[in-house]
């Protein structure tokens, strides 16, 4: 056997079916289908984990996705190691290993134990009042050493090398949760031919039907019928069954979250398997069939390795085969842990004693413990777990008090009865109802299209539950559009049903006492932290669960929230209605980082943008910079140069001959109809009507608050479409800006815009030499300066493939932008490459574009603007049409504080030594004597080495700037303060004689 | 003057294809593409001289002899010839108020073929891309992952994404990696 607790004959696992794996480097051995809980135990493995706060030895709690103690590091190799792992979820694979975490120097024997002895040091709120003191002492000190000492598993420290997918799904029918509620209604929507999803967390479906011997349907036990009945449902076309998935966020319209773990289960996953596939599902229909979690009881000691929940032991004996014990007790208030004690007792395992609170149960179930032998003593209780590492004796004491009695047990089952799983319904915004005749809270208000069916719905029976289910499924497929019901019927020929239950502390945990009695067991919180909220003035259930963390670690108090609440209601002596519930939050379990990123990763986390020369700029030796998406050429170094070295030449060289610079990253928009300069009459400040076909005009953009937006060059093709042009960056918000203003504020004119950026490969050939390199490649277009002056475009031919040719300058030299469509603009620039070598032309890049524009002080808008500039403080008022009655931003200009005194205008700034470059962004003050902090009147927007005027140049917005030039101002920096003289914004060739050079 | 020669057509990702689980990627030739506006009184005398009446409906399209007309909007088609028409030429003489704007180079197409094609779309792509919401000849102007594209349900496994020529390297990257997981 696999294991010395693993039961001959108990079971759905194959006894053949080894697999092999390690516990803190201890070789073990599981069977397929095993959990890593249910393979520890299997091998007597009680003690896995420390707890968060206290470092208390910690056992296996639970079966299930609710686990708050067994957290395991399961590692697969160096960079695959996950922490927080739930042993009740992970499943066993061969070559396996599992380490325990929150241990120093070793699981049984943890330094940081001391904890547990100190505890009355950390009692409820501790965090929000001890490390108060000395203020500095919290980032050094408290914080560092708080977070090494509390805490879970340790984060992997390597990329994740493992890929994640994504998928959205539409369907008629999501079916939330795969027990024999999930599959009826699965199958009764399915049957009418909608779509369904149906999802489960657990490796297979089944759900309660997992550890519950009592059901049989149609003819079957439970756990077979639900077997055949996936089968059945995963091999018909409409329906998509999905197991290791969790549904664990529930959104607006139906909108749900899987999460399906793909490979965490494989001892060699295939190369291509995603480790896990985020499903994003739209559904018409959501069917809730999440089923309840059992609770604990309250008492002292009761998180000891060895106590557990009764459906737990029930699941490992039922499906795992294993016993959790050789002589178990149980406590109970419910008569679900009967069954347990009566499954444990016929698989030959000592039952000591049933503990039920209950003064006299009966029933069933109560009675066939007793004829099997089994003691059972009501109105007691458990009121303390004895031993550390595993617990080795329960103390049982009659309610009202009296005599102890010991009972030597080396497991101890419990159960506070079941709390309905109302997550998913909590998350859909649908409001839950306290029910005081069972006392728990089930679904009450909906607020979407979803229905609960079963135990998350209150119901206690299978016949019920099905009953209600394949109703709700046949329901939800009509309503959402199904012809015919099917009438999909089932028959539950046995069940099991249970009653009773208890919410908060047993006896001996109640108010007066100091005991350790959890209430949840991953935070550590007990049911007298509970109280001490209440008494230090916590009213709120909100707040008793912020100030004890009650419910707040990964668990989210799946186990606890109602126990917490039903301690505080107590406390504060109200109703539990009236203390209010906390929030149901997504997600239900921990998601991974990689699931939510998928395939948002490496190359595809952002899209990268290249344009149709990059290829050619890459081969000969180009830097890129980054501009949004965009990778631009920056500058091109020779062999031997540094990007200064080789941005001076660049510079000079376009000067002195003729550069050619891909400027295919600005935004181009085509603006077509009768009204098209109507159009751009309102959408820029300049005038449009009388801009003649065949000319371009530099345009400025503003907000409706007057400052400037973008700015570009606007050339005129037609009477009725213009070619504008964008800044890179503006592009995408330029076209909306103007789709916005022409949908919403001028939907009268007959104009339509269209986005031209990527039809169009720009080429800029700027220099003196530029006419001479273009003019030999182009057909059809006289580019004399009487044909063809500065500011004007034409279409024709170049290289044989159409151009829009415009006749313009970034530079303040000759210049112009080539237009081709974008297949041919790596050829088109071959070309005129070609004919620049012949007049000693050169590439250049982003950077020699700015140091260009900023000689003859062309601003940058962004860089040079900010969003608070209007074209006055630019020094832009000639591109402001003194004659229009209205454009966009015509009135934000007229406001007070934009026409007052006192605002920063754009100057030039040249340093009194002429190789002092500014630094971008540094400030500028009038008196640089002056008490800091001092006055700052400006900033350097701009600023480079020009080797044209071979000295730093630069740009600022100053207070005042135009009144100041001539004046000395000063840019204080940590290493001096720098002196500058405030001029014009015109570096190089004031008179602008070279545009026609 | 000698004759120039013409310059070669570099188009982006020419060529390239590769395949998933279930799924063919493709990335298809240059076609004439134009983005047609329209004001309703054009409709008529638009669909006579393009051949192809232009669909009225959200989400379809309608083809003939090559030139397949995309509904995007209620003023608005992407007109995709594969037959070496020129629908610009073709829109040129219509009088009615419209724009017709050659965005031939702007975009690129990949074809995504095979049983898995929709599923492997449906990685990046919110849409109901089945049959009965999305059946052959639906179209669609929509997002893959973080970027825009224009759906074309070309045959029950058969897609064709359009995107913008920029965006062509993200779009054949994230569906590349979205085809291992058929």
């Amino acid at each position: 056997m696999a294991g010395t607790y693993r039961i001959s004959g108990q079971g759905r696992l194959t006894p053949a079916k080894t697999a092999r794996f390690t516990f803190d480097g201890k070789p073990m051995t599981g069977l397929a289908g095993d959990t890593v809980a249910s393979a520890l135990l299997a091998n007597g493995v009680h003690l896995v984990g420390r707890s968060f706060k206290y470092h208390r030895p910690r056992g296996i709690l639970s079966a299930g996705a609710e686990e708050p103690n067994a957290l395991v590091t399961v590692e697969r190799d160096a960079a695959r190691k996950t922490p927080n792992v739930r042993a009740t979820v992970q499943e066993l694979y061969d070559g396996l290993t599992v380490n325990s975490q929150n241990r120093w120097p070793s699981l049984s024997f943890d330094v940081g134990a001391v904890n547990d002895l100190a505890s009355p040091m950390f009692s409820a709120g501790f965090y929000y009042k001890t490390f108060m003191w000395p203020k500095a002492a919290w980032h050094k000190f408290y914080e560092p050493n708080i977070r090494a000492a509390a805490g879970l598993g340790v984060a992997p420290d390597q990329p994740d090398p493992d890929h994640y997918s994504a998928r959205y799904a539409h369907c008629e029918v999501l079916v939330l949760g795969g027990g024999a509620a999930g599959i009826a209604a699965a199958l009764a929507a399915a049957e009418t031919g909608v779509r369904v999803i149906i999802c489960d967390e657990q490796a297979d479906f089944g759900g309660a039907l997992r550890y519950e011997k009592g059901a049989v349907i149609d003819g079957q036990d439970g756990w077979s019928w639900a077997q055949a009945t996936v089968a059945k449902l995963a091999a018909m076309d409409n329906v998509t069954v999905l197991s290791r998935t969790t549904a664990f966020g529930y959104y607006a319209q139906n909108f749900v979250g899987l999460v399906e773990r793909v490979t965490d289960h494989l001892a060699r996953p295939g190369r291509d398997e995603p480790r896990e596939r985020l499903w994003q599902v739209r559904a018409r229909r959501v069917v809730i069939a999440t089923g309840a979690i059992e609770r604990h009881m309250v008492f002292a000691n009761n998180d000891r390795p060895g106590v557990m929940l009764a459906s737990a032991a029930r699941t490992f004996l039922n499906h795992y085969g294993v016993v959790v014990g050789k002589q178990v007790g149980v406590y109970t208030a419910n008569d679900s842990a009967y069954a347990t004690a009566i499954d444990l007792k016929k698989a030959g395992v000592g039952v000591a004693a049933i503990v039920d609170l209950r003064d006299n149960p009966t029933g069933p179930l109560v009675d066939e413990a007793r004829a099997l032998g089994i003691e059972v003593n009501h109105g007691r209780a458990v009121t303390s777990a004895n031993g550390s590492q595993r617990i080795k004796s329960m103390t049982v004491q009659a309610k009202a008090g009296g005599a102890e009695r010991t009972i030597a047990v080396d497991a101890l089952l419990m159960s506070a009865g079941w709390t309905p799983s109302v997550h998913m319904f909590s998350q859909s915004r649908g409001k839950v109802a306290f029910d005081d005749a069972t006392k728990r809270f089930l679904p009450g208000t909906y607020a979407q299209d979803c229905v609960s069916v079963g135990a998350c719905n209150g119901s206690d029976s299978l016949e019920d539950t099905v009953i209600q289910a394949l109703a709700a499924g046949a329901e939800a497929a009509s309503s959402a559009g199904a012809k015919a019901s099917k009438g999909t019927a089932l028959k539950v020929e046995a069940s099991e049903g249970w009653t009773g239950g208890m919410l908060g502390s047993g006896p001996g945990a109640g108010a007066g006492t100091t005991v350790k009695a959890f209430v949840d067991f991953q935070n550590d919180v007990t049911a007298k932290d509970i109280r001490q909220a209440v008494h230090e003035g916590m009213r709120s259930i909100e707040h008793v669960k912020r100030f004890t963390t009650n419910g707040m670690a990964t668990d989210q108090g799946k186990t606890s929230n109602m126990h917490g609440l039903a301690i505080a209601a107590e406390a504060l002596g109200k109703d539990i209605p009236q203390v209010g519930l906390t929030t149901f939050r997504a997600p239900y379990t921990p998601v991974t980082f990689g699931a939510i990123v998928n395939h948002a990763r490496h190359g595809l986390f952002d899209p990268t943008r290249k344009t149709a020369t990059h290829s050619w700029a890459e081969s000969h030796g180009a830097v890129f910079e980054d501009v949004g998406q965009w990778k631009r050429a920056w500058y091109f170094p020779r062999s031997g140069e540094d990007m200064h070295a080789a941005v001076d030449r660049e510079c000079v060289t376009v000067r002195k001959s003729a550069g050619l610079f891909d400027a295919s990253t600005l935004g181009k928009i085509e603006v077509v109809g009768p009204d098209a300069a109507k159009f751009m009459e309102l959408l820029y400040t300049n005038p449009w009507e009388k801009l003649e076909v065949g000319r371009c005009r530099y345009g400025i953009m503003l907000r409706e608050d007057g400052f400037i937006y973008d700015d570009g060059v606007v050339g005129r093709l037609a009477a009725d479409r213009f070619h504008v042009t964008t800044t890179t960056g503006g592009a995408a918000r330029v076209m909306n800006h103007m789709e916005d203003y022409l949908q919403t504020e001028f939907p009268n004119l007959d104009v339509w815009l269209t986005s031209v950026s990527e039809q169009w490969a720009v080429i800029a050939v700027q220099g003196p030499r530029s006419r001479d390199i273009i003019a030999p490649l182009v057909e059809g277009i006289d580019m004399s300066d009487e044909a063809m002056p500065h500011m004007s475009v034409r279409e024709g031919k170049i290289c044989g493939v159409p151009t829009r040719l415009f006749r313009m300058s970034f530079t303040g030299d000759r210049g112009f932008e080539v237009n081709v469509p974008a297949d041919y603009g790596r050829a088109v620039w071959e070309a005129l490459w070609a004919e620049g070598q012949k007049h000693g032309a050169c590439a250049y890049g982003t950077e020699a574009m700015h140091v260009l524009r900023a000689e003859k002080g062309y601003i940058i808008v962004g860089q040079d603007t900010d969003g608070t500039v209007t074209p006055n403080d630019a020094g832009l008022d000639w591109a402001v049409g003194k004659k229009k009655t209205d454009f966009v931003g015509i009135r934000g200009l007229t406001r007070p504080d934009l026409v007052a005194k006192g605002r920063k205008q754009l100057v030039g700034l040249r340093t009194k030594d002429p190789r002092t470059v500014l630094e971008e962004g540094a400030q500028i003050v009038e008196n640089p004597k002056q008490a800091i902090p001092m006055k700052m009147i400006g900033h350097v927007t701009s600023s480079y080495w020009s080797a044209n005027c071979d000295r730093s140049i630069a740009m600022g917005l100053v207070l005042n700037g135009r009144d100041r030039i001539g004046e000395t101002l000063y840019v204080p920096m940590p290493d001096g303060v720098i002196e500058v003289e405030v001029t014009g914004t015109v570096f190089f060739d004031e008179k602008g004689d070279r545009l026609n050079g | 003057m000698a004759k120039l020669a013409t310059a070669i057509r570099n188009p982006a990702l020419s060529g390239h294809s590769v395949g998933g689980h279930g799924v063919l990627l493709k990335v298809l030739a240059p076609a004439s593409r134009m983005s047609l506006r329209a004001r309703p009184a054009a409709i008529a005398a638009l669909s006579k001289a393009l051949g192809v009446s232009l669909p009225d409906k959200a989400k379809t399209s309608a083809a003939k002899g090559g030139r397949t007309v995309l509904w995007l909007g209620p003023d608005e088609w992407l007109v995709i010839d594969e037959a070496g028409g020129d629908p610009v030429a073709d829109c040129a003489a219509v009088k009615g108020l419209h724009s017709a704007v050659d965005v031939s180079h702007r975009n690129v197409a990949i074809a995504v073929t095979g049983p898995n094609a929709a599923a492997t779309i449906n990685a990046g792509c919110p849409q109901d891309l089945s049959l009965q919401a999305f059946p052959v000849g639906a179209a669609s102007r929509t997002v893959l992952g973080k970027v825009e594209m224009v759906l074309l349900r070309t045959g029950e496994d058969a897609f064709r994404v359009e995107c913008w020529r920029s965006f062509s390297d993200y779009v054949y990257g994230f569906l590349s990696e979205a085809a291992r997981d058929g």
